[in-house]
């Protein structure tokens, strides 16, 4: 690390007193508030999303699903306690990636303090944000993925694109550095698992019978529940991600709560005007929108930016949906990339305007020192760029590679046929 | 003996049922079935995705009767049913050779 780079880190730690001192006191209300945060960032996947997405899938495809964001957090779990952790907040001296020195959480003890926060809270809680993007990425592939091919990509994937880019924005990394607003995850979290499905679903080919024969959701009634989990569960992604029980934190749960709202209804109206109906799975996916979008600016905005973040949310990712299924025909099967990378791109730009404090009734918490709305959107975009960029062409390369190393990395057009639950695991989601 | 299959709209097999028990009907099979006829499918929208729904869901009664009251059973099942839309469904009614109550062994009309 040069000189530069070094005052850089310094003055960057300066400005984030929670995190700057090892030696700072133990807060008992922030760690309770952010053991409880882990518990709910874990329930948005298990089960929140597991069944958001469960209930998109045909009836044969139930438990393979179910199956693949389960073992998601089983592998990714393990594979933070080996070398996740410390590459994505090692306390190495690069700007790209955290170091080796905590593989195997070596060092990390009972009394290990992250700001006033015990350092295994803090980690554990990072985890379920590390276990949660590669599970959103399965919505690109399912219903005709190898679990084998799947299981391999999902470690190699969050090994190489998660780690590294949650270094960058929030392990002391250069993008952290520059001064990129990222409260909780739009570049790191929405941003790689969207392009990611992007991709993929490119590469591997739509499903047999893609927008000619009926794939209707086999169960709305368990998205529904698996949404309201995710939204539950979203306080402690983003309200958590204060790292402390404080203003931040009530404010961030408050945003998101709006946003969410205000998308579910934005997708809501823009069917009932265009189809003449409102439609269960279009309001569930607007909140998804909705709470995309907010997360990165979650840390950022006032309740009435939420309001516009929202809204933008809403209406953008609803476009981005019906082109890339429509006019791309691309099979990104649980619209992944519209709702989630869009959302994450729309709103780490946005943050960059609402987070001014002279918008009036829409202003946010001001602009760090130095920072303009100028500088603050250069900023972004390089971010929303670099890491778009970084994931695609990372994620290419390696379904080339899991391809070659599990034989191809699609199901035959029999086994997609029978479903996956038989041809994968050999059981049935449902026996009635 | 007749046996009378209807195929009616799936909320109507209530009134069905006790239309047919006022007539005398003992017992009657119901199935759920999918079919089309005149009655044209809908369209189901998932996030921008169209289907074509051609199959609609429809309630199968499956009733033998013996022959003096299979006109009643008929015109029962006729009246329940009717909504006077299209989809209102349809009977099937065929000469049936045999009934065995598998308790007893009785057959023919002993058996409805």
């Amino acid at each position: 690390m040069n000189n530069k780079t070094k005052v850089f880190t310094l003055f960057a730690l300066a400005l984030l007193p929670s995190l700057a001192s090892a030696q700072d006191e133990l807060s008992g209300a922030n760690t309770a508030w952010i053991l409880t945060s882990t518990a709910l960032v874990l329930f948005m996947t298990l089960p929140g999303l597991s069944l958001f997405y469960a209930g998109l899938v045909r009836t044969k495809n139930v438990l393979s699903v179910l199956m693949q964001c389960f073992s998601v957090a089983v592998v990714i779990s393990l594979l933070w306690l080996v070398v996740g952790y410390s590459i994505a907040f090692g306390p190495s001296e690069s700007a790209y990636w955290g170091g080796l020195s905590k593989m195997f959480f070596n060092g990390v003890v009972v009394d290990s303090m992250t700001g006033d926060i015990p350092e295994t809270v803090f980690a554990s809680f990072q985890m379920t944000f590390a276990i949660i993007t590669p599970a959103l990425v399965v919505g690109a592939f399912v219903e005709r993925i190898k679990f084998s091919s799947m299981l391999i990509f999902s470690v190699l994937w969050t090994l190489i694109v998660y780690f590294p880019v949650a270094n960058w924005v929030w392990g002391g990394g250069w993008l952290g550095q520059l001064g990129l607003i990222d409260f909780a995850g739009g570049t790191v979290v929405h941003i790689t698992a969207g392009v990611a499905a992007l991709v993929f679903a490119i590469v591997l080919g739509p499903r047999d019978g893609f927008l000619k024969t009926p794939m209707m959701p086999h169960n709305l009634t368990m998205s529904f529940t698996g949404a309201g989990m995710l939204w539950v569960g979203w306080f402690g992604f983003n309200a958590g991600s204060a790292l402390a029980a404080d203003g931040a934190a009530g404010m961030a749960m408050l945003v998101t709560h709006l946003s969410a709202a205000t998308g579910a209804l934005t997708w809501m109206i823009i069917e009932w005007r265009k189809y003449g109906k409102a439609s269960g799975l279009g309001a569930i996916t607007g909140m998804v929108a909705g709470l995309a979008t907010i997360t990165p600016a979650s840390g950022s905005v006032g309740p009435a930016g939420a309001l516009i973040i929202g809204l933008s949310g809403g209406v953008i990712c609803y476009i981005c949906t019906n082109y890339i299924k429509q006019k791309l025909r691309v099979d990104d099967s649980l619209d992944v990339f519209p709702v989630h990378g869009v959302g994450g791109i729309v709103g780490t730009f946005l943050a960059a305007i609402l987070v001014s404090d002279s918008l009036g009734i829409f202003s946010g918490n001001g602009y760090a020192q130095g920072m303009t709305m100028g500088s603050q959107l250069g900023v972004q975009i390089l971010g929303i760029v670099v890491v778009a960029l970084y994931t695609a062409v990372l994620t290419y390369w390696l379904i080339k590679l899991v391809g070659i190393m599990t034989n191809g990395i699609r199901v035959t057009k029999d086994e997609e046929q029978i479903g996956l639950d038989i041809t994968d695991h050999d059981e049935q989601g449902y026996s009635m | 003996m007749k046996l009378i299959s209807a195929i009616i709209k799936p909320f109507k097999s209530d009134d069905v049922r006790q239309a047919l028990s006022e007539v005398g009907v003992n017992g009657v099979t119901l199935t759920e079935v999918k079919g089309f006829g005149r009655q044209k499918g809908h369209t189901e929208l998932y996030r921008g995705a169209e289907y074509v729904i051609d199959f609609l869901p429809k309630i199968k009664l499956e009733v033998a009767v013996s022959d003096n009251i299979a006109e009643q059973v008929i015109e029962a099942i006729c009246s329940a049913a009717n909504t006077g839309q299209i989809g209102d469904g349809k009977i099937f009614v065929t000469n049936l050779e045999q009934t065995i109550r598998i308790r007893t062994g009785e057959t023919g009309d002993d058996a409805l």
